[in-house]
């Protein structure tokens, strides 16, 4: 599997980390329920998705990947930072 | 003495290059150009091997990677690779080969009375027949069964070759060279398109090889060739010899290449194979088709072989395997060999057809052979070497006929195998009698024979105008191609999936011995699925993945329970395609280069002052240092951790985790990552900070030293470097993209030491002068600074893992073993002495620091003591999880220190702690022993344990049992602290 790094361009997948859903948010504090929720509840979905991938032999950036699981097909990569910021 | 079977001229081998090779021990000639299947059928050897269950004899059966039969071993001692297939094994000076299976020999195989147990061996009698007793299986049945079924065995020996794994980009991947491939990769390579051609012979032309075609006016093999030197020229255009697609994977391809395997050994600093990832925008699956055998009575016998590789002997190789030959066949291809073995000089004794009506022009290719339409064999004779077939013709008469060779044509199947990795399925066509693939990997075609494009120009149109579809879909222009000229052929077939006579086996999967009576009793036992019928029979699931029996054996399934063929399916392929050595995928990553091996700057210096090395993550880090006269750890460690606690030592702590931060809202942001607060953090201070997961249990702890106002350094602990560094970029890039913070990791780029014992302050006057005041004053407790000496930038830190008065001084790395070394010389009128690993955690656990048994992943910061660390004025990962119900539940296990009642008893991690009195059971465990070390300090061996309502138990007697090393003990349950508690001597 390839994935387009927006810093390297498209890269080998055992370059990068994956880190699970990116579709959560963090909670505010002390929403002990909905941390719960955040930090063991994952929905496992079928087709698209949107999941966290670390370019860790690479830039260390971030990334929001989407993805297909069901076909691996990889359609958009970006930086997690500049979702999160906007 | 044997026979030569080469016929006296023709073959696309080299006849002024003779080749010696061995066979079980015999010497033999070849000519270079052959495959080791090749030379033996020209030295007259056509048995090779014993079959798998029945152990069988067995010959040569096909001319290719399908090959069931031809299984060798090459090679001897640690290059012994066994189950090689002889019919794709390049022959070369000095090979040597030799026959699996069979004791002493494939001529005389005392395992033969396997046969005699025939019915017994029958489809699952694995699970039918060794049932009784149960405990026999393991200690009796299996063992004796793998002795006797079975494949080629390892040596055992450490593999001495090289593997390489490399990775290759292209627009188009053609997979193999055959017409269709040649012409794709012609089209697009013209085109301008990058093609990587890859063909799993190592001579470009797949069928051409075989055929005495015409193309454009020349032979067919001449036409591959003037194909291999245009593509030659074409700047764009990589042609991989000896290289198989073995799988399709997310967007890429994987493929071996057999870089030396044609060589006796390889040379000097060449791998022997090397695994491709390829990377193709388009790919074209040229891979041709696979002649499909007949099943009949008696069909496995030496000198039955595929029609087509008979062909391909003749033709190719200049070699007729047998003096008069048979041809059995349902299809018009069939004719077509007989033809081209007749062409290459070889007696075709006569031609058998199942169909009853033959086009004339069909007929007419077996020139003068007698022929038999609407007939089947019924059966052979001939126990090492086929010597009679019996007839069965249209009315029903039987006529015995002498031929030492039958050569069997039951068409075609596509070799699509690789085409349905990603889940694809095959279809069945009547109209073609084959499996094809319409539900593609992305960017893939299929062309010629892999398409059932069985005829030459078909194939070569198909392949044409596949390389220019693929050529467009990159984004170049269409081009007109030239139309290749090539001979029409017949293709027409009519298959006949099993043929009745006597009662011999008839063999579906020569590979793994399974006949049409297993399948048959595999359906009437009701596996009834394809997938069912694979598993219980074994069916295809032998080393050749069943390329010449999966088709005959769903269609016989097929007919047993009254489906169609289309409605019983196909079993899946799966990749690898074919078998890939382990080493391949492992490439160069093996043994001490699995994982690089990191060296710390002061590694030579420390290793000349006696060290013993230990693995941490993947440093090597100083365990100990051996002094003159010790020969025991212990001893060292003992005398390292005295020097300490009474003078001075100096240990390598570069490997901790080192990770700048930058920015105006570091502080903000490491109050968010630790429980404890650092926004408060002075300029020139250090301060201890735990992490927590944001499930509430501890991370990793560490320091961080704020150099300047916006400058911090971070230590994580050694195994945690990376993980820290992903969590915190995590944080930063995910949560929190607003604060202003950069990060790096800087563990490599400072060599850092820990000066440690009451002489440290004079040893780094001694070394600094006026470069640092390090007086109490001027430098107290959990102080810090950046300095130069010279054009050095050193940095300092007065923090203590021992309980001493101690620093730690980093200088960028490359100037590590200096500072080591000056620290060392530095010390030498105060009696430093380096220390390693093991006296560092002696020290810490005196301390009742804790370190990566008691930061175990299950603790949180309460169970270690450090629950008053957790700020209540700010937000933190894992806060809000930390405070759940169990989280904080008093009678977790909680950090005490321990010591034995018997003061000479040793401590043992791990151990199980008790209360006084109670069982040894689950249920009473009150937790166990993290940490123990001989303290000198005390004398005796000291520990840190996890125990239930750990806080208030000090005092207690307890009992650790640890039933297989010191057994049970009584501990004294007491502070964790067991030096200076009072912190003295830190501050000094």
């Amino acid at each position: 599997m390839r994935i387009p790094c927006p810093y390297c361009g498209s890269r080998d997948a055992s370059e990068f980390s994956y880190s699970g859903d990116a579709t959560l948010t963090r909670p505010a504090p002390d929403n002990a329920d909905a941390m719960f929720d955040y930090v063991y509840l994952r929905d496992n979905p079928v087709g698209v998705h949107r999941e966290y991938w670390y370019h860790d032999a690479g830039c260390h950036a971030w990334l929001t990947v989407t993805r297909n699981v069901s076909t691996h097909e990889v359609i958009d990569a970006v930086l997690a930072h500049d979702e999160a910021a906007s | 003495m044997s026979i030569s079977r080469r016929l006296a001229s023709g073959g696309l081998i080299d006849r002024s290059k003779p080749i010696n090779f061995t066979f079980d021990g015999k010497t033999y000639g070849g000519y270079a150009g052959d495959t080791l299947a090749s030379a033996l059928l020209a030295n007259d050897t056509m048995l090779v091997g014993r079959s798998f269950k029945y152990h069988r004899p067995r010959g040569i059966f096909s001319a290719g990677p399908e090959e069931p039969n031809a299984l060798v071993t090459l090679r001897t001692g640690a290059r012994g690779e066994p189950n090689t297939k002889a019919t794709t094994v390049e022959l070369f000076d000095g090979l040597v080969a030799s026959s699996q299976n069979c004791w002493p020999s494939p001529n005389f195989d005392l395992r033969a009375v396997h046969q005699l147990a025939g019915p017994l061996l029958n489809a699952g009698f694995y699970y039918k027949t060794f049932m009784w007793p149960a405990a026999f299986w393991e200690k009796f049945y299996e063992p004796a069964i793998r002795r006797s079924a079975g494949l080629g065995a390892l040596s055992g020996l450490d593999d001495p070759d090289t593997y390489e794994r490399s990775h290759a980009f292209c627009d188009l991947l053609v997979i193999g060279a055959g017409p269709a491939g040649l012409a794709a990769a012609l089209a697009a390579g013209r085109a301008g398109a990058r093609v990587i051609v890859a063909e799993e012979d190592f001579v470009l032309g797949g069928r051409l090889l075989s055929d005495s075609a015409q193309i454009d006016g020349v032979s067919a093999a001449s036409w591959a060739a003037l194909a291999e030197a245009e593509l030659g020229t074409l700047p764009n255009v990589r042609i991989l010899k000896r290289t198989a697609v073995f799988g399709v994977y997310d967007g890429e391809y994987g493929a071996i290449e057999r870089v030396s395997d044609h060589l006796s050994v390889p040379p000097p600093f060449a791998p022997r194979q090397r695994l491709w990832k390829i990377v193709a925008q388009q790919c074209v699956l040229a891979a041709g088709a696979q002649e499909r055998p007949l099943v009949f009575p008696g069909n496995d016998r030496p000198g039955i072989m595929l029609a087509s590789a008979l062909r391909t002997y003749a033709n190719r190789f200049g070699v007729t395997p047998g003096q008069r030959i048979a041809i059995f066949t349902t299809s018009d291809d069939g004719w077509r060999s007989a033809f081209e073995l007749q062409k290459a000089g070889a007696e075709i004794a006569v031609v058998v057809d199942a169909r009853t009506e033959v086009a004339p022009d069909v007929r007419k290719l077996a020139g003068n052979a007698p022929q038999f339409l609407g007939a089947h064999v019924s059966d052979t004779s001939g126990y090492r070497r086929l010597t009679n077939i019996t007839i069965t013709d249209s009315a029903g008469q039987t006529r015995s006929v002498a031929v030492d060779t039958l050569g069997v044509s039951g068409g075609w199947s596509p070799s699509i195998g690789i085409a349905t990795h990603l889940g694809g399925k095959g279809s069945w066509s009547e109209e073609k009698s084959a499996f094809l693939c319409n539900d593609l990997p992305p960017g893939m075609q299929l062309a010629g024979a892999a398409a059932a494009q069985w005829t030459l120009t078909q194939a070569l149109e198909n392949g044409a105008l596949a390389g220019a579809k693929a050529a467009s879909h990159v984004g170049l222009g269409l081009q007109a191609q030239k139309p290749i000229l090539a001979g029409d052929e017949a293709s027409g077939n009519n298959p006949v999936w099993l043929f009745k006579g006597s009662r011999r086996k008839a063999f579906v999967d020569l590979q793994n011995d399974v006949t049409a009576t297993d399948v048959a009793l595999a359906a009437q036992e009701g596996f009834r699925s394809v997938e069912q019928l694979k598993r219980y029979t074994t069916l295809g699931m032998a080393t050749d993945q069943g390329k010449t029996s999966n088709v005959n054996g769903l269609a016989i399934l097929a007919g047993e329970i009254k489906k169609t063929i289309a409605e019983t399916g196909a079993t899946r392929a799966r990749p690898p395609y074919v078998p890939v050595a382990i080493g391949a995928f492992a490439g160069l990553h093996s043994g001490k280069h699995f994982k690089p091996t990191r060296l710390t700057a002061s590694h030579a210096a420390s290793a000349a002052a006696g060290a013993t090395f230990v693995e941490a993550g993947q440093w090597m880090r100083a365990q100990w240092f051996n002094a003159p006269g010790e020969n025991d750890w212990l001893q060292s460690v003992t005398r390292e951790v005295k020097a300490v606690r009474s003078s001075v030592g100096i240990c390598d702590v570069s490997t901790l985790g080192k990770i700048a931060l930058c920015g105006s809202d570091v502080g903000t942001f490491l109050d968010r990552v630790y429980i404890n607060t650092f926004s408060t953090l002075p300029v020139g201070k250090v301060r201890y900070g735990v992490m927590l997961r944001e499930d509430g249990f501890v991370m990793d702890d560490g320091t961080t030293g704020r150099l300047s106002a916006d400058h911090y350094v971070m230590t994580t602990t050694t195994v945690n470097a990376g993980k820290v560094m992903q969590h915190l970029e995590y944080c930063h890039q995910v949560l929190w993209p607003e604060l202003d913070v950069q990060m790096v990791s800087v563990t490599e780029q400072w060599a850092q030491y820990a000066v440690a014992g009451p002489k440290s302050r004079a040893l780094l006057q001694a070394l600094l002068g006026g470069a640092c005041d390090v007086s109490n004053e001027a430098f107290p407790y959990l102080a810090c600074a950046e300095f130069h000496v010279g054009n050095i930038p050193l940095r300092l830190f007065r923090v203590s893992f021992s309980g001493e008065l101690a620093y730690e001084i980093a200088a960028p790395a490359g100037y590590g073993e200096a500072l080591f070394n000056a620290l060392m010389q530095a010390g030498k009128a105060l009696g430093v002495t380096p220390y390693g690993t093991e006296a560092l955690s002696v020290m810490r656990i005196e301390k009742g620091h804790v370190a990566g048994s008691e930061l175990n992943g299950q603790t949180v910061a309460r169970d270690l003591g450090l629950g008053r660390m957790m700020s209540v004025k700010k937000d933190y990962i894992g806060r809000t999880m930390a405070a759940r119900e169990a989280l904080i539940d008093p009678d977790r296990p909680t950090l005490v220190g321990l010591r034995p009642v018997d003061r000479s008893q040793r401590l043992r991690n791990g151990a199980l702690l008790f209360a006084r009195g109670m069982t040894p059971a689950p249920d009473n465990n009150a937790g166990f022993i993290t940490s123990t070390a001989f303290s000198p300090g005390n004398n005796h061996w000291i520990g840190l344990g996890l125990l239930a309502c750990g806080l208030e138990r000090h005092g207690e007697i307890i009992r650790a049992w640890d039933p297989v090393r010191s057994g049970d003990l009584e501990l004294e349950v007491v502070d964790p602290v067991f030096v200076d508690a009072e912190g003295a001597r830190l501050r000094a």
